[in-house]
């Protein structure tokens, strides 16, 4: 195994990571930007170094930076969480040019599936069911105006090298195709570096279900069934859970193993979640491959009683996974609500600050995965997600109560958080029922 | 209180040592910033203090400075023993030299200017020259060669002309 992991990242995530590497005997070296300097989360890492300013682009984006850090620390592989680096071929290249482990895809799987256009044509090959689209990019209008119309309005104008919810656009008519369509291709060249757009079509109030997936070096490949992630705010996840309350066994089965056929086919090693869009029929179409951890992992942890981000390590480390997917099994319920220190009632503005009360819930059934804690400044620099609470029982309707008073419980103070939006969504009828889909959020709240 | 009003405070000073010692021009620099102080008499002495100044400012003697400093940023740097740090501006590895067999860039006791290479930092194999930013003599060098660095470390502690 290895000795020495440096996580690429900071925050929560760069927490969980730590504990992992603590359970397996592995030391952690952490890096922090000045911002982050006083984070207490530091001080469990065997070493922390710092590697930057406050400017995201000039400490956990800055590859020399984190690549240097790494060889002084004597890291021999480099996590980059999610985020940051988790998804940036050059940086998975430079590590492995520099005799780094980079745990996760090797590069070509990562740019074979962080493609968006590529990742559609193999899930074709594979059996896949997409949503009906362009093949491949498209860049003439006149001919992607007749697509868009043998497609069937409403459409989705994408960027191939978007991803998380950016670079896309619906299309309603012929006539805001053509605006969107010269602006879609510039906004992709702007956020991406790549003007690649391809269409798809737009499944109206569609729910979003994505599979957890894990494969080793050797070709083995299994999944640890999916999650709904319905409860969006602008693309944004806020609530996911485990299992979908609307698959029955035989299509979460058909889900699932459409998803292993994804990734063996892309020779794909360790952690990959990929996405779909259930439609009113329970239709499921992928729509994109996250080569990473994905934040909302605890709740596939939860009801498979595996731990994800130490089989990304065994895996980088070379092992196999010595389990077979039969004993891979779901039991219970789980749902995760992001706490983000934003304020609900002035749109979600964020609300960074010192948090000078912090009692978090507790009691069975209970998880948290946070790096704050009472007396912690959260800055302003980066992502304003500051906990996830889990919660973790035999059935939805048990789950949903305790998360009820768990969120009761929660305080977080002076700063604003969005703990009263989860709540008032935890408690909404709807939501008991999971008569939900994407646009449930910006629906009723 | 703020920038403005310290300087404020040290510009009275300044004032009340030139009238008590009959000085008629009184210079100050600190790195990029400089102060310029005439009183209209013929005799003239040139003193130089360390000070966090603003831009150049002129000022007939027994003026009050009117003229609004906008609020300076104390380089990170000043400490209370008077001595400029060099901190490192990334992660890597200090080397003291160009090449093993090659005289260190500075010593102890070395005259530095702004544009004076004072050691170089290795980052992925890429080497990086970094410059003193500041001008004066190397009193204390507060790392090894082929030390570990970090950014921010202290790398040299520099008294300043």
């Amino acid at each position: 195994m290895f000795s020495r992991v440096l996580i690429a990242n900071r925050g929560e995530i760069a927490l969980r990571i730590i504990r992992a590497c603590r359970e397996l005997g592995i030391e952690s070296v952490a890096v922090y930007s000045e911002a982050d300097k006083d984070a207490s989360y530091l001080e469990f890492a065997d070493e922390a170094v710092c590697i930057g300013p406050a400017d995201p682009a000039k400490s956990y984006l800055d590859i020399p930076s984190i690549i240097s850090a790494a060889e002084i620390a004597d890291a021999e592989a480099i996590h980059p969480g999610y985020g940051f680096l988790a998804e940036n071929i050059n940086f998975a290249r430079i590590c492995q040019e520099c005799g780094i482990v980079f745990i996760g895809p090797p590069v070509e799987a990562m740019k074979l599936l962080g493609d968006k256009i590529q990742a559609r044509k193999l899930a074709q090959k594979a059996n896949v069911p997409v949503l009906p689209g362009s093949e491949g990019t498209i860049s003439n209008e006149a001919e992607s105006l007749k697509l868009a119309n043998k497609i069937g309005y409403p459409v989705m104008i994408k960027a191939a090298a978007g991803g998380g919810g950016r670079g896309m656009r619906v299309v309603h008519n012929d006539i805001s195709f053509r605006s969107a369509f010269g602006a879609a291709c510039a906004e992709a060249e702007a956020a991406f570096g790549d003007p690649r757009v391809y269409l798809e079509k737009f499944i109206v109030q569609p729910r979003h279900v994505e599979v957890q997936v894990m494969a080793d070096s050797r070709g083995n490949a299994l999944h640890f069934y999916e999650r709904d992630c319905s409860i969006q705010r602008r693309h944004q996840k806020m609530i996911e859970e485990s299992p979908c309350p609307v698959l029955n066994e035989r299509a979460r089965e058909e889900l699932c193993n459409s998803a292993l056929r994804l990734i063996k086919k892309a020779k794909y090693v360790n952690a990959a979640t990929i996405e779909f869009l259930l439609d009113r029929d329970k239709n499921f179409y992928f729509i994109e491959a996250n080569t990473r951890i994905q934040v909302e992992h605890p709740v596939t942890e939860m009801v498979t009683g595996h731990d994800l981000i130490k089989w990304q390590l065994k895996i980088a480390n070379g092992q196999p996974l010595e389990i077979s997917q039969r004993n891979i099994k779901h039991t219970g319920a789980a749902i995760e609500c992001r706490i983000n220190a934003e304020d609900p009632q002035n749109n979600f503005a964020p609300s960074p600050g010192t948090i000078t009360r912090y009692i978090p819930p507790g009691g069975p059934g209970i998880r948290i995965d946070t790096h704050v804690h009472q007396g912690y400044t959260v800055p302003s620099n980066y992502d304003s997600m500051i906990a996830k609470l889990i919660v973790y029982q035999k059935t939805r309707a048990e789950a949903i109560t305790t998360l009820k008073r768990a969120l009761a419980e929660f305080v977080i103070e002076p700063i604003k958080t969005t703990i009263p939006a989860c709540m008032d969504i935890v408690s909404h009828n709807s939501f008991a029922k999971s008569n939900i889909d994407t646009s449930f959020v910006e629906r009723n709240f | 209180m703020g920038q403005k009003d310290s300087d404020f405070q040290k510009i009275k000073k300044l004032i009340k040592i030139m009238t008590d010692n009959e000085l008629v021009e009184v210079e100050i620099k600190h790195g990029d910033d400089k102060i310029l102080l005439k009183r209209a008499q013929p005799q003239q002495t040139v003193a130089a203090l360390p000070i966090v100044g603003q831009n150049t400012s002129s000022l007939s003697a027994g003026t009050v400075p009117v003229q609004s400093a906008p609020s300076a940023e104390q380089p990170a740097e000043q400490k209370d023993d008077g001595l400029v740090e060099i901190k490192s501006l990334m992660i890597g590895t200090y080397y003291a030299k160009p090449s093993p067999d090659s005289e260190p860039y500075v010593e102890v006791g070395s005259n530095v200017d702004p544009q004076t290479v004072v050691c170089v930092i290795e980052a992925m194999k890429v080497m990086n020259e970094i410059k003193a930013e500041t001008s004066g003599t190397i009193a204390e060098i507060c790392v090894t060669n082929g030390q570990a660095v970090e950014y921010g470390q202290v790398l040299f502690k520099v008294k300043p002309d």
